[in-house]
This record gives structure tokens, C-alpha cells and sequence, in this order.
């Protein structure tokens, strides 16, 4: 957290509306800017771009903007650098830094860690920021030794001249370096020649981590700090009736209580002063916007809105037409319920306002929206917003939302001191915003060979771009939303359907439920990869062919999801026989520019309806595989946390609001659940996709399958319960 | 006033009576690697060793563990078992639920120092990892199992 530089954030535009918080933004496109080293005042190392330091104690100190929430992302970029630098990997420390322009993703226009994006996104930008300072460093050499700088060679954080056997440190030469012109275009190491990527490096957190030493938000303290806590609505919509500030006031320790827009907050010189505080208040609430909203009366919603007519979203050909013509058509109305992010550590922020200048210390996905809203809130010029990005402890998309930022910023500026907003469980998932529930209705047709000539779909669902980035709304149509469906126009990460169907159409339309929803581990790619590997299951059922055929001839020209299907196959021993009560099932997905196909076991007791899921095998193509250990254990995590919303995962609501408040009622995987999981990593050259979130999607379609495999019996949502597949076998 | 032994050293911490011991490490006495994960029980992320015994810190009143040797993550030796596994095969995502899983592991091997590595995953179920680290904490436990074997 040393790094704390800013630069001028004018591309940035938002508003902090009086209900709530809204925020719109929007980016130029990001240019790869060197700064001159030369231009500095004095110079103390070689540091020619924002990624790293060569300091004369021969150590090189790489500084990464992406979030380290698990993923591993600071060793896999840090890799990438140190590759190309051709830096020891003994010598080097990564640190996080700041908010600043240099880190803007160059897929996502902000400082923002979601979307599968670092590794990707950064890959070329780093190599060329390492390649750059490589050349620097061997011809600072080669004027040393006044000899060709083609016959000195970069090495393990030296440069060495063959000839006379001679060679300086990175330490050695780096003060003489800093005085060169930073070459545009450096040479690129050959794939031969890389040292660290495609290698498994231990990563660089876990030591920390492992010792109890890593700092988490939670975890942060500064001198004179203190706590907010927040009494908060009960239901949508709710507001505060009355509440007794006195007595809260008389708690010991309580030293102000603060309404946000969020609810009131309890502020105190201890975390228990401040909840006993708020105990204390006795908030009362009114009902709330809708009092009648529960779990049935969500479903009933969402499914009603099935009938009414959605926006266009994709035309291609006449689906309508087709499925008029088609010799067997196949219909199914599908459903995903909310599920809830439940990082470990619940929200937190900790944030000081001062006249000039505002520091936030904050576990954060994004801190280009975290430095505006902060700045916003706090009314300090957004180059005056320092953010520190502590560790997260956990993030799946939960922390690219500020909310929590507002509410420690607010409750700083309000007492003047620095304030540790702390979120308990219950809060953290009775204010999460969601996974968002989702209900579709598809009809495909056949012809009489049982090719699939036509699909029309409809999704109903809450907008996930709604306060993300609202000018994305075109026509009533929310993209995100539909990711794995239909991607935005052009996109490289292929987050749409990638059969080749002839005439497809899908539309949308709009929940008007109150229930705020967010990207969430692979964002809608998830729920909707559920539904059309399922639905491609029941169609290849239909037409009487494997369903790894049926794919396979949808997948003619689309050799990167085909090319995993063929090798899970082959690596699960698909079609090989079962014995009774065990089924096989397989799904792909591509998503973040990164294909997987994954293929399931499971057992099944007819009597019951219980299952277990004893195996699952993934084949990925990511491209370049530059940590090939952090994409076995993502897609390790990946599946796990898909599996857990196949078997229990759904968040419940009473009287208007949530009722679901810990992990006793909301209960993700546990150990003994766990399937082996076997990952095959494909070696490609296709351009680099994501790794955090493709080993996601394909999970619960691929269980799903598996289990209509071993007893015939189809189950349209999740999670999968031993009543619902019961059910669905005394149907079948 | 409370005192406590933690980690072989005595604090005397002037907190509430009715405070929880997870509170008290972590904001009285600063040791943040005991983590607050769910405050019930049901996570894991809070335990720490008393006498030894895996206990949830967020579920100890501070007051009735005075007297007791309490280790937590990071009064734990770097050289111990779990934590060479543990960073030999790289079990940590996030890391936040850890040193509960770490402790709860230790916990195992002092309750029985001839668990095979079955018995040890079997009494795992108690914790929750969201990055879904299970896999990784399998083999982390079969390490520990396997180091703790060889030196005896």
C-alpha cells in the first residue's frame, strides 16, 4: 500500500443522487503512456513506466493497480513483468498502488478488477513495460563496456558480455539506464525464452496470508480511529419513523449518530460501543415499497413477465418462421433464483477527511470509482482522494460497488475523524446486491434430420447495468444481463451463444422488482449458461443424438469451444457405460475470451432424490497460459462455488425485505461436498482470455445433465434440490 | 479489566465483561489474523487454540478464557506443520477464512498426533471457504499430516 500517487481523473463523471447513489462512467481509451525518465528531477532508480523500480540494492519493486482478492493476479502480473524485465524473481516485490492513470484496464476504461480482465488486459502493456526496461538496461551496458549492445545479453537480473565474460548487476547499472531514451518498441521475448510464464511460481500473498500477517480492510487501524456502524431498512423502500438518539448517545463510547442515505449510522470510539449504540437507537421502520415481497411472490413475478412482449435484443434470420416450419419443436420455461456474493469478510471501509485531502483504506474492486464517489461525498478534488487497497477478503463483484465507501467517507467528514465502517454477516448479506434471479422461456425447432433450425428466448431479470452504466440501456435491453446469451457488438469475450444457429432471437424484458443486483462470479454468464446447456441437452434428447454429437455439429467453425468439448470428452471417457443410478452430463461455456467444456458424475438415489456429485473434469483454453497453478485452483474455486449454488444456494425473503442473515440459513458448499475435479489445460494459441470466472458456467449445467443422464429427469432450476429432482423423476 | 495469556504473553485489556475474545485479539490486542467471518459459529474464520483445543473465538466470552493458553495464526510457529503445508501447496486464495481452516487443522493433529489425513478432512465440514479453497485445503491437510509424520 506504499504507492499513492495521483494523476487528473477528468475522464470521470458520476453524480451521487440524494436517494441513493447513482454513477455513470465514462473513459477515453487508454493509451500505454511511458513517462521520460530523464525528465526527473533526481534520479534514484530506473523506473520508466508505472509498473516497476530497479533500485541501486539491485531490487526490483513491481507495483500492480489490479486488486489481489485471491485470484492471484499480483503474482500473474508481477510474472509477466519480471519475464520480460529478465528481473530474479528472488530480487523482486510486489506491491499494490494507488489509483492512477497509468492502471486504468485497457478492456474495462477504469481502474477495476472484474470481468476476468487483469491478466488479460494488462498482458501486452507489461510485457512491453518489462521488454522496455530489459533493452534500457543492456545497452546502458554496452555504453559501460563500450562495446555492441547486440553482443551483451540480459540475465536472471544481470547483463552479461560473452566475450570478456564480464557482467553488472540490474543494481549496478540501473542509475546509468535511467538516463536513456525508453525505447517504443522493444523486442518481445520468443515463447522459448520465457522464465516464469508458463511456469508454477509459488504465490507471492501466500506467505502473509498463511502467517496471519496480510492486512484486510477489516483488519486496518490508524491512530484516533473510529467505528460506524449502520441501522439499516428493514424492507425495500423502508424509512425511519423515529429512533432514540438520546439513548444511543448515552451508550459509553457512542460519540455521534449520522442519518445517511443508507440508514442511521451509530458512531463510536470502539466497534462495541458503536453496535451497542445502535441496539441502543431502536430504529423504527415503516413497511417499506412492497411489504407483499417474498420468494413466491418473486418467482410468480418473474414468470408472469414471461407473457409480456420484451425488447429485441438479437434478430438473426426468422426464428418465428423456423419454429412455424419445424418438423419437432421443443419448449421450456427455466428459472435462477437470487444468490447472495457472501465474500468472508463482510463490507468495510475505512476513510479520513481532512480539509484538503481524503484518504480511504478500502478491501475494493475498483478504485477508480471508489477515488470519484469518495471525492463526491467528501467534496476533496479527486487528486486529492488517496485510495489504499488493502487485501480483499474475497470479491466476486461484491467490491466494485461503493457503497460502503460512501457510508465511512460520509461518517468521516461528519466527525472528523478517521471511521471504520464495519458490516456484520447479517448486514453483509441482507444489503448485498445480488445475483439476479432470472426467468426464461425458449422454443427451438428441428427439422427431420434433428438439426436445429430456429431458437426464440425471452429473459425477464433486474438490470445489472442500471447503476453500473445506464447509457448502456439501449432499448430497454440490458446486456449484461443476457452475457452468455448475447454479448455487446464486437466484443472479443464472447460472452453470447456460440452455436451456430441459423435463425436465433432472443428479447428481454426488464424486472420492475426492487432487488438490487450486481455482477457476480461471471456475472449472468452463470444463470444463463445454465439455461442454454441445458436446453441444448433437452434439444439433443429430442433429436436422438449425443449430446456431445449435437454440439459438435453446432460448433462447425467455432474451433475454441469446440476443441475443449472434444478434449473433456476424451479426458472424462465420455461414452464410456455407467452403472445404474450414475449419470454423465457435459456443458460448454466461453466467456472473458475463454472457453470451457466440463463433464460431470453423479449419483443418484431414485428414492429420494438426492445426488452427489462425485467428478467433474474441465477442459479450458485460456491462450497463453502464463500461471498454469492459479488456473487449475481458480477453476478449482470456480466449480465449487457454481456447485454450491446447484445444491443450496438461494437467498430468502419475508415482509418486504430479506430474511436470509447468516450462514446458518444461507449455507454455501462445504468439504466432504466437494467433487474431485480434474482441469485440463489446453495448449493454444489463441488470443488470452480470463481465467477468474469461464471455470464457472458450465458447472451447473454440466451437474444438471449428469443428473437427467442417470434417471431421465429434467430440473429447470436451481438449486437442485432432492424435491425438485423427486419431482422431476416421478415426471419423467 | 481481563486478563490474558495469548501467544505465551500476558495482557491485561480493560474491555467489556460481556465481550467476545475474537473482539479483543483483534481490536484490542491487535492480532487481525483471527478473523470475523459470521459471529455464530458456523464459519471457521475466528478459531483460535485454548489449551490446545480449536475453539470459535467469536462464540468465547473473553472473561472465562483468562487463565487459558490461548494460541492464535500467529502465535503459531512458522516452522509448524500446517503452516509448511500450507504455503507448500499453495492451499490460499483470498485468505481471509485461513488461519481459522490453519488453526482448526492444528487443533486436529494436537488432539490426535496420529490422524491420518481421512479423519483430519472429516472434521472439516464445520468451516467455509467462499473461494471454494476445498480442494486446496485437502492437500494442504495431506502435507501437514505427511510433515508432521516425518518429524515425529
Amino acid at each position: 500500500m506504499k504507492n499513492t500517487s495521483m494523476t487528473r481523473r477528468s475522464f470521470l463523471k458520476g453524480s451521487l443522487a440524494a436517494t441513493g447513489l447513482t454513477i455513470a462512467v465514462s473513459a477515453t481509451p487508454l493509451g500505454y503512456r511511458l513517462l521520460n525518465a530523464s525528465q526527473k528531477d533526481s534520479i534514484s532508480a530506473l523506473s520508466p513506466n508505472a509498473w516497476f523500480a530497479i533500485t541501486p540494492d539491485n531490487k526490483v519493486t513491481i507495483t500492480l493497480g489490479a486488486s489481489e482478492m485471491g485470484q492471484g493476479t499480483h503474482t500473474a502480473l508481477a510474472m509477466i513483468v519480471a519475464d520480460e524485465l529478465e528481473a530474479d524473481w528472488n530480487r523482486v516485490e510486489v506491491h499494490q498502488g494507488g489509483a492512477r492513470e497509468e492502471y486504468l484496464n485497457p478492456i474495462l476504461h477504469s481502474q477495476l478488477t472484474v470481468a476476468s480482465a487483469a491478466v488479460r488486459g494488462f498482458y501486452d502493456i507489461l510485457r512491453k513495460a518489462g521488454a522496455s526496461g530489459r533493452s534500457m538496461l543492456v545497452e546502458a551496458a554496452a555504453l559501460q563496456w563500450n562495446v555492441p549492445a547486440n553482443e551483451c545479453e540480459a540475465q536472471n537480473s544481470a547483463v552479461k558480455h560473452k566475450k570478456s565474460g564480464r557482467s553488472l548487476s540490474y543494481g549496478q547499472l540501473c542509475l546509468k539506464a535511467a538516463g536513456l531514451q525508453i525505447p517504443k518498441d522493444p523486442l518481445l521475448k520468443k515463447e522459448s525464452e520465457f522464465r516464469y510464464m508458463g511456469t508454477s511460481i509459488p504465490r507471492v500473498d501466500i506467505p502473509d496470508k498463511a502467517n496471519g500477517r496480510a492486512v484486510f480492510g477489516l483488519d486496518f487501524t490508524v491512530d484516533d480511529m473510529h467505528y460506524a456502524v449502520l441501522s439499516r431498512p428493514p424492507a425495500y423502500g423502508a424509512k425511519s419513523i423515529s429512533y432514540d438518539e438520546k439513548a444511543a448517545e448515552a451508550v459509553k463510547g457512542v460519540r455521534k449518530i449520522i442519518p445517511t442515505p443508507h440508514g442511521i449510522a451509530v458512531c463510536a470510539t470502539s466497534l462495541d460501543a458503536a453496535w451497542k449504540g445502535r441496539e441502543a437507537l431502536k430504529v423504527k421502520w415503516d413497511k417499506g415499497t412492497h411489504p407483499w415481497l417474498d420468494n413466491a411472490s418473486i418467482e410468480k413475478s418473474l414468470m408472469e413477465a414471461l407473457d409480456k412482449p420484451g425488447s429485441e435484443a438479437v434478430k438473426k434470420g426468422d426464428a418465428q418462421k423456423t419454429l412455424s416450419q419445424a418438423g419437432k419443436k421443443v419448449k421450456a420455461t427455466y428459472f435462477v433464483p437470487f444468490v447472495a456474493h457472501a465474500t468472508l469478510e463482510p463490507m468495510n471501509c475505512t476513510a479520513h477527511v481532512q480539509k484538503d485531502r481524503c484518504e480511504v483504506w478500502v478491501p475494493t474492486q475498483g478504485q477508480t470509482v471508489a477515488q470519484m464517489v469518495a471525492s463526491q461525498v467528501s467534496g476533496v478534488p479527486p487528486e486529492k482522494v488517496m485510495i489504499h487497497t488493502t487485501y480483499l477478503g474475497g470479491g466476486f463483484g461484491r467490491r466494485a460497488t461503493p457503497d460502503f465507501i460512501v457510508e465511512a467517507v460520509i461518517a468521516s467528514k461528519v466527525i472528523g475523524k478517521p471511521v471504520k465502517v464495519v458490516w456484520t454477516r447479517e448486514e453483509d448479506m441482507q444489503y448485498d446486491q445480488y445475483r439476479a434471479a432470472m426467468s426464461h422461456r425458449i422454443e427451438a425447432g428441428l427439422d427431420s434430420q434433428g438439426r436445429l433450425i430456429g431458437w426464440s428466448h425471452k429473459a425477464v431479470s433486474g438490470s445489472i447495468m442500471k447503476d453500473i452504466n445506464p447509457d448502456g440501456i439501449k432499448n430497454g435491453v440490458d446486456i449484461m444481463s443476457l452475457w452468455g446469451l448475447v454479448d455487446f457488438p464486437g466484443s472479443p469475450d464472447n460472452n453470447r451463444i456460440m452455436y451456430e444457429i441459423p435463425n436465433l432471437y432472443v428479447e428481454f424484458l426488464l424486472s420492475d422488482l426492487p432487488i438490487p443486483v450486481s455482477p457476480w462470479r461471471s456475472v449472468q454468464n452463470g444463470p444463463n449458461a445454465f439455461v442454454i446447456e441445458s436446453f441444448i441437452d433437452e434439444l439433443a434428447h429430442a433429436a436422438g443424438k449425443d449430446p456431445l454429437e449435437f454440439r459438435l455439429n453446432l460448433l462447425k467453425n467455432e474451433m475454441r469451444p469446440r476443441r475443449v468439448l472434444e478434449t473433456v470428452a476424451e479426458k472424462a471417457g465420455w461414452g464410456k457405460p455407467l452403472v445404474r443410478g450414475n449419470g454423465r452430463g457435459i456443458a460448454q461455456h466461453t466467456c472473458f475470451g475463454t472457453s470451457a467444456a466440463h463433464v460431470a458424475e453423479v449419483t443418484v438415489n431414485e428414492k429420494d432424490g438426492t445426488f452427489r456429485v462425485h467428478r467433474i473434469v474441465v477442459a479450458v483454453d485460456c491462450g497463453p497460459a502464463v500461471a498454469p497453478l492459479n488456473i487449475k485452483t481458480q477453476i478449482e474455486g470456480a466449480v465449487t462455488m457454481a456447485l454450491s449454488t446447484v445444491l443450496r444456494e438461494e437467498v430468502k425473503f419475508a415482509n418486504g425485505g430479506v430474511s436470509s442473515a447468516n450462514f446458518d440459513d444461507y449455507n454455501p458448499i462445504r468439504l466432504s461436498e466437494v467433487p474431485d475435479v480434474e482441469v485440463h489445460i489446453i495448449k493454444s494459441n489463441e488470443a488470452i482470455g480470463g481465467i477468474g470466472e469461464p471455470g464457472l458456467p458450465p458447472t451447473a449445467p454440466a451437474v444438471a445433465n449428469a443428473v437427467f443422464n442417470a434417471t431421465g429427469a429434467r430440473v429447470r432450476r436451481i438449486p437442485l434440490t432432492p424435491e425438485s429432482v423427486l419431482a422431476a423423476i416421478k415426471k419423467a | 479489566m481481563i486478563s490474558l495469556t495469548v501467544n505465551g504473553k500476558n495482557y491485561n485489556v480493560d474491555a467489556p465483561k460481556d465481550i467476545k475474545l475474537l473482539w479483543v485479539l483483534r481490536d484490542y490486542l491487535k492480532l487481525t489474523g483471527t478473523k470475523y467471518g459470521c459471529g455464530i459459529g458456523e464459519c471457521g474464520s475466528c478459531t483460535v487454540l485454548i489449551e490446545g483445543e480449536a475453539k470459535r473465538s467469536c462464540e468465547v466470552v473473553a472473561a472465562d478464557a483468562q487463565g487459558a493458553n490461548i494460541t492464535t495464526i500467529e502465535g503459531l510457529p512458522e516452522d509448524h506443520p500446517v503452516k509448511k503445508a500450507w504455503i507448500q501447496e499453495q492451499v490460499v486464495q483470498c485468505g481471509y477464512c485461513q488461519p481459522g481452516v490453519m488453526m482448526q487443522v492444528a487443533g486436529l493433529l494436537v488432539e490426535n498426533k496420529n490422524a491420518d489425513a481421512t479423519q483430519i478432512m472429516d472434521s472439516m465440514d464445520d468451516v467455509i471457504c467462499r473461494c471454494g479453497t476445498y480442494h486446496g485445503i485437502k492437500r494442504g491437510i495431506k502435507a501437514a499430516v505427511e510433515i508432521a509424520r516425518k518429524e515425529g
